[in-house]
Formats: structure tokens, sequence, C-alpha cells
């Protein structure tokens, strides 16, 4: 098993800037903004974009967190997954939502985040921010910010790390040299880092 | 000499914790490890959460069928359960015995089979029979059992509300997970899941109660030690005696009896009030009800004894002014309310819980 170095602590430091300031020249702004992070990842990069934020405009965004353990549409496939909380105490009616989470794959979390947020209230728009784009859609799902694309194959694997979940700031990606069975099982394991 | 049993398990509930498959039936707490039930707890939180917003409806068990099978009037049960599963988006089937096959004479056996051949995902019974759930559990083996209330011998969903009662008033558990974050996790949280240093005083007709027991279990594996009192006669000999399954397991040393409610309720943490089944009292178990109420019942004066943030809980329904006062079941230590809110959420963690990664 071999892992290559896709992105630095350097290059998400730099992502998240980009994408906060693509995000504040795309909405002119913060108003009416709240950030929904969507666990577990993608709750501390939701909070880094916050901190941005706050460091190039003065501003506090809210930022919410989103678990979508129970919008999922393998419930049987996988082993049980610890309930995170949800915790959206401003609201998202008639707010501008940006969700964030870290690789964006199938398209499959997204799609239950969407109708995780909807029981929430009836949002003025949903944009999506992602750490890192790796293709192979099976849902018409696209991002609105993305802090890098990478083509992968399906066999590979990507793992985000984050200081808070990890103890480092990285993305690689992992070859394995004997594959197949293994990789069966990945591919239904959404809690793996693959998470997307 | 080829000894099958090769492993030392000086513990054995840790041994079962270890290599446990996906867990299928809750039919006491027993068999759960403390690990087990602080996910259930942990668990039950979120599901909190759910019921907290403006729309308590969540997708997860959508297409799940579950029956609920009452040999046994029930109004809190049932209706918990019902809400359980309505607002996880499972279909929920209510079935009694009166109005069905079973007063033809149908068997208990027969009507599960019946009900697992149309395609039932869970059952949930209640049963004046101890060991009802198991016989299904044994017999059927494409749906999930969930106890109920089984005879005198376990209601293991009340006894994880009211562990997650505890837990939530006492501000044990993991609370604030958001903030805290799972990594960062050990510094403030040891022991969070814990009940350790708590003592839970369960006063009434511990004999006759499948609430009772099943609370044994689950403080004591949570580490909290439960203290018995009532009168000698309703004192259940078979969970203390040496012969008992408490007085065998590792637990033992965590309960004790003691008849002086007043000696008994010092210093508690939890008092828990059992319902005296008025039954009982023209069988010769009690001199009487009035003795009872004078030595036995949970008073304003009797809880100055116990610490002074201690709460008071109470299964359902109550006799006000037999085990426990007026001002007591209504007052500021009750807790009574919070255990039926916190029920509906501990088996919504129940029913996901078995429905999640079950094998197909």
């Amino acid at each position: 098993m071999q892992e290559r170095l896709i992105m630095t602590q350097e290059d998400v430091r730099r992502a998240l800037a980009r994408v906060a300031h693509e995000i504040l020249e795309r909405n002119r702004g913060t108003d009416d903004l709240i950030i929904v992070g969507i666990h577990t990842r993608g709750v501390y990069l939701a909070r880094r974009l916050a901190a941005n934020l706050m460091e190039f405009e003065g501003v506090e965004v809210p930022v919410a967190t989103l678990d979508i353990s129970f919008y999922r549409d393998d419930l049987r496939a996988r082993a049980p997954s610890k309930i995170q909380p949800t915790d959206i105490p401003m609201g998202i009616q008639d707010k501008r939502v940006i969700l964030v989470d870290d690789v964006l794959y199938t398209g499959r979390t997204v799609r239950a985040a969407l109708d995780a947020l909807v029981d929430f209230g009836r949002p003025a728009q949903v944009q999506l921010a992602i750490l890192l784009d790796r293709g192979h859609r099976e849902l018409p799902i696209r991002a609105d910010y993305v802090g890098q694309n990478l083509p992968t194959a399906i066999g590979e694997r990507v793992k985000v790390r984050l200081i808070e979940t990890d103890g480092i700031d990285e993305v690689a990606l992992v070859i394995d040299d004997e594959i197949e069975e293994e990789e069966l099982f990945e591919d239904l394991d959404l809690e793996e880092d693959d998470d997307e | 000499m080829s000894l099958s049993r090769t492993i030392e398990t000086p513990n054995i509930d840790d041994a079962l914790a270890v290599a446990r498959p996906p867990r299928k039936h809750v039919l006491d707490l027993d068999d759960f490890s403390r690990e087990e039930i602080s996910e259930v707890l942990e668990s039950a939180r979120s599901m909190k959460e759910v019921l907290g917003r403006d729309i308590k409806k969540v997708p997860a068990l959508r297409g799940r069928v579950i029956v609920t099978l009452f040999y046994e009037a029930s109004t809190r049960t049932r209706i918990s359960f019902e809400e359980a599963g309505k607002v996880l988006s499972a279909d929920v089937i209510n079935m009694s015995a009166s109005g069905s096959s079973a007063e033809k004479g149908e068997s208990l056996l027969n009507t599960g089979l019946t009900i697992q051949a149309m395609g039932v995902d869970t059952i949930v019974i209640r049963h004046p029979h101890s060991g009802a759930p198991y016989l299904l559990a044994q017999h059927l083996n494409k749906v999930s059992i969930i106890n109920a209330g089984d005879g005198l011998h376990a209601h293991p969903t009340q006894a994880l509300l009211d562990l997650y009662t505890v837990q939530d008033k006492l501000g044990v558990g993991g609370q604030g997970s958001d903030s805290q974050g799972a990594d960062s996790r050990g510094s403030d949280s040891r022991g969070s899941d814990s009940m350790e240093g708590l003592k839970v005083v369960i006063v009434g007709d511990v004999l006759h109660s499948r609430v009772a027991r099943s609370n044994i279990w689950g403080f004591a594996k949570m580490g909290a030690k439960v203290v018995l009192s009532g009168p000698n006669t309703l004192m259940p000999p078979d969970l203390l005696r040496s012969k008992g399954n408490i007085a065998r397991s590792q637990i033992a040393s965590m309960v004790e009896v003691d008849t002086n409610l007043d000696r008994a309720i010092e210093g508690a943490d939890v008092v828990m009030a059992l319902r005296l089944q008025q039954e009982r009292q023209n069988a010769g178990f009690l001199p009487s009800l009035r003795e009872y109420i004078r030595r036995w019942q949970v008073t304003d004066d009797r809880l100055a004894k116990a610490k002074p943030k201690a709460m008071v809980m109470h299964p359902g329904p109550m006799n006000e002014g037999i085990e426990i006062s007026n001002s007591i079941a209504h007052g500021g230590s009750s807790v009574i309310e919070e255990q039926v809110t916190n029920g509906v959420a501990v088996r919504m963690a129940l029913l996901y819980k078995l429905t999640i990664g079950a094998p197909e």
C-alpha cells in the first residue's frame, strides 16, 4: 500500500482561503450566510471557512453541523455508525446555506445532506463547498467551490487528514497493491475517510 | 485432554463485548456490556434532538415494519414505541391480545410465525409470562425481538430510559460533544459514561417488578451502587441468594438490601419508587397498606435525607399517596415526566440500532 501526497498543509490552507474569498465574491458579502458542515470532517472545514471569513471581512458567519445518518440510502449495507449531533440553532429558513464536506465522490452524501437540510426549513439557496472533488458521481450533483480537483480511479482511496481529527493537514491518495476483496468493502464504507 | 476452553474469561461481559456480532434482539440488559449501554444512551441523545425539531420525522427506517404485540395493558410503553417508530418513518402496526386470534386460542409461537410471514422486521412484545420474548427470539429467525416487559422478568427499555434520564440530569455522558469533538475526548470525559459512585435506591415491590430487575442490571453495570428497600416479603430472594443469577454475576457486590428505607435513602442520588401492585395486598405480602405507606412511601421527610439534588423516579403508572406522596410526585425533584419523554428517544435508538447494519 502506497500513498501519494495530493495536498500539503499549505495547500489545504491556501485552498480554504481561496474558497472563502470565492464565497464572499459570489454572495457579495456575508448577508444571510450560514455555513453547515457535514460530520465529521466537514464540520472542521466549516469552522475554518468561518474563521477565514472573520479574518477577511470581520464578520462572524454562523456555523451549524449536520449528521446525515438518518438520511442515507444504504442503511442495511453498513455497520452502525455513531450518530453525531445535528445542531442548527439559527435555522436555515431563507438563508443562503454553504454546505461543506471534505470529499465529493458519488454525490450520495450530499443528496442525503440536502434531504436533511430541508427538514429544518426552506433555505433561499444551498451552495456546496468541497475540499477535494475526486469525480465518479452517481447523482447529478456538483460543487460550487472546490479546493482541488483530482481525477481518480474507482479503486483508489482518498484520505483527508485534518489537524482536528488526525493531527495533520493533508490529502493523500492511497494506492492498494492487493486491492480486490478489500476494495469491495471500502466502496460501501462511508465511514472510511473516503467518506464522501 | 483437548479442552475446548482455551480462553480465560474473568469477566464474561468483556469477553462478549469483544466479538459480538450486531445485536439482533433486546431481551434484557444482562447481555449488554457497559460500552453497549453507553452507545445506546449516546445515540438516544441524537434521537432527542430529532424530537425537538419542528418537523419530528426522519426517513431512517422508511420501509421497515414494526409490530407491537401486547398481551398486557399498557399506555406509555406502547405509545412510546409507536411514536419512536413513526418518528423514524417506520410503519408501526399495533396488535393487542384482545381482539386478535390469541382470543381464539392461537399460541404465542404461531402468532409470532404469522407476523414473521408477513415480512415484519421487528416485533415489540409485552407478555405476562416471563420468557415469552425469548421464545420468539429462539424460533423466529427473520425478525428482531424487543422485550417491552415480560412477566416478572425484565423490562430493558424502561431501564435504559431510566439510565438515560439519570445521565441527562446529572450531566454525565457525552453531552456537548459538538464543542468538544470526538477527537478531544479523554481529558474531561474520563468515565463520562459511568455512574461510578452513585447511589440508587429502589423502593417497594422489587419482588414483582421487572422494571427493578432490569434496572439492577443497568445501574450496576454502569457502576452505580443499587440499594433495594421495601418489606422483607417483597424483596427478591432469587436475586440475592447465592444461586440467583445476580448473586453469581460480577455485579453482585454492587447490589444490597436494606429494608429500613430511612436508613437506605441516606445519601442517595436517585430514589426510584415502584408501583405497589395492589393485587399483592391480598396475597399476604403486606400486613396492611397503612403500614406500607408509613414505612416505605417516598415522602418529603425521607427525601430530605438523600443528597440535596437527589432525583425521584417512577416507572408509572403511579399510585399517588401509596408508594409516593403527591408532593414528591409533582415536586421539583421528580423526573417522572422526563422519563416518559426520554423513553421515546431511547426506543428510537434501539429500533435504529437493530435495523442498521442488520443482516438482510
